[in-house]
């Protein structure tokens, strides 16, 4: 972690630009982190009212509230809007927001391109949600569209669903090229990278990720545009191809990406957990090589989203190998993160309840995870709830706990206010009780026998069905409240010093809150 | 920007175009795994059979299943469901199919294979599944032929083969949005 | 102060421990636990997860264990100055190299199991199995035996007009029999989208699909009624599409067997005979309760434009050519109207035909012509 001597911040060119327009032609990195989040955050809220559609749908067994064929479509849209709206573009919003400072450099390395990749995410789930008025309704093939479901037997929408999946993928590639080049180009000098905040880490390895395998998503849609439209046959037995040719290609993208929307999440929770123990982060070398190994090897596990497709035996087995091992760098992470907090000094303000919350529930996930690595045992949880409840606990008490920290644990930084902490608390424990009611018995439900993706279940799953339903709505109102919370801070509030927190380290907290609307126009020098 | 920067940027926009031709390259990629390791069960036309057809071998059990797939109305069964066959030795079965229609009709037929690393010791010499469509008249019928032999080699603990076929009509739109492309009638107006 | 704390950790990990092994949760672990199902790999499978399960609360333990101590005694308060120690390499080799060698010791019991799942030597009894949009097909390959199982619960039940029954969406028609102690292969493939074939009691899962075919065998020890669902999003109905498996002892199974291939006579038998109108009305509303309700409503005013209204259709009112065409050889091209000219017999067609043309007043508007066993018999016959 490096320490700042000296900095020079007094260069200010001129503020922002007046009016809304503002909004639209800017190339600050502050203002696009901004957009990011907001974006971010209605699309939480729209993927989170479709939640509670699924949930309120079976909140009972029988039909009551909407009709099978709407529900995945419900489903579906709930899937690519959390995955693709939520929590990936709140990750490049804090990407916008905090690598720059972090590395001492005044913007990114392409503030055009970074107006660009930002614009054009509304405009691809203005598509998306579209989608829904159009005939044969939105798509409803699920969020991960295997073929033959989403080519052959797909509503006319899918059409409008590739196309928004293409312009995701550009906005995602752009940026990612945008933080690499800053990274390895823009860090002020001294800051070797083995001096980078670990949030700057993650990032340059999402990013890298996300190079390798967007593109690859973008071959498997414009591979299903050409066998809907043009007369191939990739994915369609009838012609000579294979559908589970379309699972290996995506899965290939499909489980770097789900590293992709954790990597961030192991930098924020890194930071956290270090200011708050008022304690150096422990093995910050090992914590780089883990976060490497772990994005390494997300390139050799895909085909364990496959276990019951048919794979000869010696696949299966070295998928299922490769995918335990993911666990010993992930493990050594909690273990970082627990020691750097032993000893330590600490105290319990709302970024560090949720990174507390990521630590332990993230670990849950994580032994789901294990669990679903062991293939024979698989063979159960496959398809099941298990499966809906391991992949909810680490996206989000992990990856949404993880943003809602780096909210409130910079939030002061952006806009110059401090939170209500007595409301963030608040926040914290109703979502908190919200999510493991919600998914806890998912866990349980899965095992014993209910598949997902089904509007309706069999007698013996209702009671904790019902259970589940009750955290979904309570978790849910409480995004409200934590609405409420931003909207407040950004209007107003107790006044934030510079370091803001006792304990923070890093380049961000050497500038002003808020921060001015250009920092480290001069590099500032870095020595320890 | 600095010119490491623009070294980076133009390094990265080949990436991206890289993986992009990579994702293509899969699909030939994947049928040689497929063929070398044996590994999606199907059974290609073999260059070497030949030399599989040495001494007579062990019994084994052989069991033709077929499957029309959605939309496919002709009569389709294997000749024989269930023989035993020595390994080593050349084989021969047919299947039968009829278009009962009153179209022109192609087919497409795929074979998949149970155990599926079976499939590295059967050397199909001829197959009607390794045909690109299989061109019937109205009313036509047709014994469709299969020649193989099961290598010496297959490991000793398979003692049955299934071989699977499934009929697809060639013709047929990929989807409800060629369909309606092609103005051919989706749903019966009624 | 840190004496306390280990005290009163050491109370809390030992009553948890003793609640967990109680004989009583146990009990209550039936509905929240995974099936130790009816087979010796279905045991296998439930001890293995059993293992991984408890080495993970293990491990949940510890780690959470020295996280939470570390909450409650080194707060700012207690512990104001904290430690400074920020890395020590032995520690990290450590808790790299321990994990790994515990991943090897869950590794070695799983890859023994799964290397047993894979033996796909030859079974006693073959049955191919084939997921379509929204059932199952199954066929015996020995016996040739070949039935659709379709799931029986009524559509009232779904929408919540009556009680739920018992076996509410685990119910079918047609149910999957087979002999106890006797190797069943199955032979597993779809017919149009990507299906999965799931029967937790056995621990056998594997995706149906279109082309291709997966195997999975079983030897079930237990007679007994055992319910699976479809685990592969393929469509509207899903969560609609349940296995239902009957394993009885062998006398049974073969009298089973002996009847099946009897029915298939009589159909053949009943085919010739004469049916009146009002028989075929009887028969076929049964049918449509069965088949059609779920797509065409039990009011025959369908889902349009997806799932035409057959009330007052005018196919179905003055086209009775067109409608057997459309019954035996579906429409394309995503079949989600059926070829049911394969799923059912002639008398079953005719039947759901002559009820669907007198139904809903749909006779009063239209030419009341019924469809006879003899007529859908005629169809089959080869157009050239």
């Amino acid at each position: 972690m490096s320490a700042v001597i000296e900095s020079h911040d007094h260069e200010h060119h001129h503020g922002p630009a007046k009016g809304i327009t503002r909004w639209f032609y800017t190339t600050n990195h502050k203002d696009i982190g901004t957009l990011y989040l907001w974006f971010s955050f209605a699309m939480f809220l729209i993927g989170g009212a479709m939640a509670m559609v699924i949930r309120a749908e079976l909140f009972q067994p029988g039909m009551q509230i909407v009709e099978p064929e709407f529900y995945n479509q419900m489903l579906t849209l709930h899937g690519l809007i959390m995955v693709f709206g939520a929590v990936m573009p709140a990750f490049v919003g804090l990407a916008n927001w905090l690598v720059p400072m972090m590395v001492g450099a005044p913007d990114m390395a392409l503030p055009r391109m970074n107006n660009l990749s930002f614009w054009i995410l509304p405009f691809a789930f203005t598509v998306l949600l579209s989608s829904l008025f159009m005939e044969g309704g939105a798509p409803n093939f699920g969020w991960t569209f295997y073929a033959p479901l989403s080519t052959t037997y797909a509503p006319p929408s899918v059409t409008f669903f590739i196309f928004s999946v293409h312009i995701m993928g550009a906005s995602s590639i752009m940026g990612s090229i945008n933080v690499i080049v800053t990274i390895m180009n823009m860090r002020a000098p001294g800051m070797t990278l083995m001096k980078m905040p670990l949030f700057v880490w993650s990032w340059l390895i999402t990013a890298y990720l996300l190079i390798a395998v967007m593109p690859v998503l973008a071959g498997a849609v414009t591979m299903m545009l050409m066998d809907i439209h043009f007369g191939t046959s990739f994915f369609d037995a009838a012609g000579g191809g294979d559908p589970v040719l379309f699972q290996h290609i995506f899965w290939f993208f499909g489980h770097p990406e789900v590293y992709i929307m954790i990597l961030p999440a192991f930098g924020i929770t890194s930071h956290i957990i270090e200011t708050f123990s008022r304690k150096q982060l422990f093995g910050h070398a090992s914590m780089v090589w883990a976060m490497t190994s772990i994005a390494i090897l997300s390139f050799v596990v895909w085909a364990h989203h496959m276990f019951t497709v048919g794979m000869p035996l010696a696949a299966e087995l070295f998928f299922m190998w490769a995918t335990m091992l993911i666990a010993v760098p992930t493990g050594v992470k909690v273990f970082n993160w627990v020691t750097t907090m032993f000893k330590g000094s600490i105290t319990y303000e709302t970024p560090m309840l949720f990174s507390i919350a990521f630590v332990v529930l993230f670990t849950i996930g994580g032994f789901s995870g294990l669990m679903l690595a062991i293939t024979p045992a698989d063979f159960q949880y496959h398809d099941t709830y298990f499966v809906v409840a391991h992949f909810h606990y680490v996206l989000v008490p992990g990856a949404i706990f993880s943003i809602m920290a780096a909210v409130y644990f910079w939030i002061p930084k952006w806009t110059g206010n401090m939170y209500d902490e007595r409301l963030g608390k608040l926040h914290f424990w109703l979502s908190f009780i919200g999510v493991n009611v919600t998914f806890f018995p998912q866990h349980w439900i899965g095992l014993a026998g209910m598949p997902r993706r089904v509007p309706d279940y069999a007698l013996q799953f209702a009671d904790w069905n019902m259970v589940s339903s009750v955290g979904a709505f309570l978790f849910g109102a409480s995004q409200i409240l934590f609405l409420f919370i931003v909207i407040k801070t950004v209007m107003g509030g107790k006044k934030a010093t510079p370091e803001v927190w006792e304990g923070a380290r890093g380049l961000e907290w050497t500038v002003e809150s808020p921060a001015p609307y250009h920092t480290f126009t001069t590099p500032p020098k870095v020595t320890q | 920007m600095n010119e490491g920067g623009k070294k980076t940027i133009k390094l990265l926009c080949f990436a991206v175009l890289g993986m992009f031709t990579f994702s293509f390259a899969l699909v030939p990629l994947y049928d040689v795994f497929c063929d070398i390791t044996g590994l999606n069960g199907k059974v290609t036309q073999s260059t070497n059979a030949e030399t599989s057809i040495t001494a007579e071998g062990r019994e084994i059990g052989l069991q033709f299943i077929s499957h029309n797939n959605a939309g496919m109305p002709w009569v389709f069964k294997p000749s024989k469901k269930v023989l035993k066959i020595k390994t080593g030795t050349l084989h021969e079965a047919t299947f039968y199919a009829k278009n009962t229609t009153n179209k022109i009709m192609t087919a497409r037929a795929v074979n998949s294979v149970a155990p599926s690393n079976a499939k590295n010791y059967i050397k199909k010499i001829e197959c009607f599944c390794f045909a690109e469509g299989i061109e019937l008249m109205p009313g036509e019928e047709i014994l469709l032929p299969i020649k193989m032999v099961v290598d010496n080699e297959l490991p000793q603990e398979i003692k049955n083969i299934v071989l699977s076929y499934t009929i697809f009509d060639s013709n047929i739109e990929h989807s409800i949005i060629m369909n309606h492309d092609s103005d051919h009638e989706m749903e019966p107006s009624i | 102060m840190f004496k306390k704390a280990t005290t009163s950790f050491n109370c809390k990990v030992s009553s948890l421990l003793i609640a967990l092994f109680s004989s009583q949760t146990f009990a209550a672990w039936d509905d929240i636990n995974m099936t130790e199902g009816v087979t010796a790999i279905s045991k296998e499978v439930f001890e293995l997860h059993m293992l991984i399960f408890w080495i993970c609360v293990v491990i949940g333990v510890i780690v959470f264990g020295v996280m939470f101590y570390s909450m409650f005694a080194y707060t700012k308060k207690k512990n104001p100055n904290p430690s400074t120690f920020h890395e020590n390499t032995k520690v990290e080799l450590a808790w790299t190299i321990v994990p790994f060698l515990i991943l090897v010791f869950m590794a070695i019991p799983a890859s023994n199991t799964l290397t047993t799942i894979y033996d796909d030597s030859a079974g006693d009894i073959n049955i191919q199995v084939v997921g379509y949009q929204w059932k199952w097909q199954y066929k015996y390959l020995e016996d040739e035996i070949d039935f659709f199982s379709n799931l029986t619960t009524d559509l009232d039940e779904i929408y919540n007009k009556t009680p739920k029954g018992e076996h509410y969406l685990e119910e079918v028609d047609e149910v999957v029999v087979i002999p106890v102690g006797k190797k069943i292969r199955f032979l597993i493939t779809a017919n149009d989208v990507i299906h999965s074939w799931w029967m937790p009691d056995f621990a056998i899962k594997q995706d149906a699909i279109p082309g291709f075919i997966n195997t999975a065998w079983t030897v079930v020890d237990k007679p007994g009624t055992y319910r699976g669902k479809c685990t592969e999003l393929c469509g509207k109905n899903h969560g609609f599409m349940p296995v239902v498996v009957k394993a009885v002892p062998q006398d049974e199974y073969d009298s089973w067997v002996k009847n099946k291939k009897e029915e298939a006579f009589k159909i053949a038998e009943l085919t010739e005979k004469d049916w009146t109108k009002e028989e075929l009305f009887e028969r076929g509303e049964e049918v449509y309760a069965k088949n059609c309700v779920a797509c065409h409503q039990t009011n025959g005013q369908g889902i349009p434009p997806i799932f035409p209204a057959l009330a007052g259709s005018d196919i179905v009112m003055n086209d009775a050519s067109r409608q057997i065409e459309i019954l035996m050889e579906g429409v394309g091209p995503t079949y989600a109207m059926q070829a049911f000219g394969k799923q059912l017999n002639e008398i079953d067609i005719a039947a759901v035909i002559t009820y669907s043309r007198n139904a809903w007043s749909n006779a009063e508007n239209g030419d009341g012509k019924i469809v006879t066993p003899k007529d859908i018999v005629d169809y089959k016959k080869p157009k050239v």
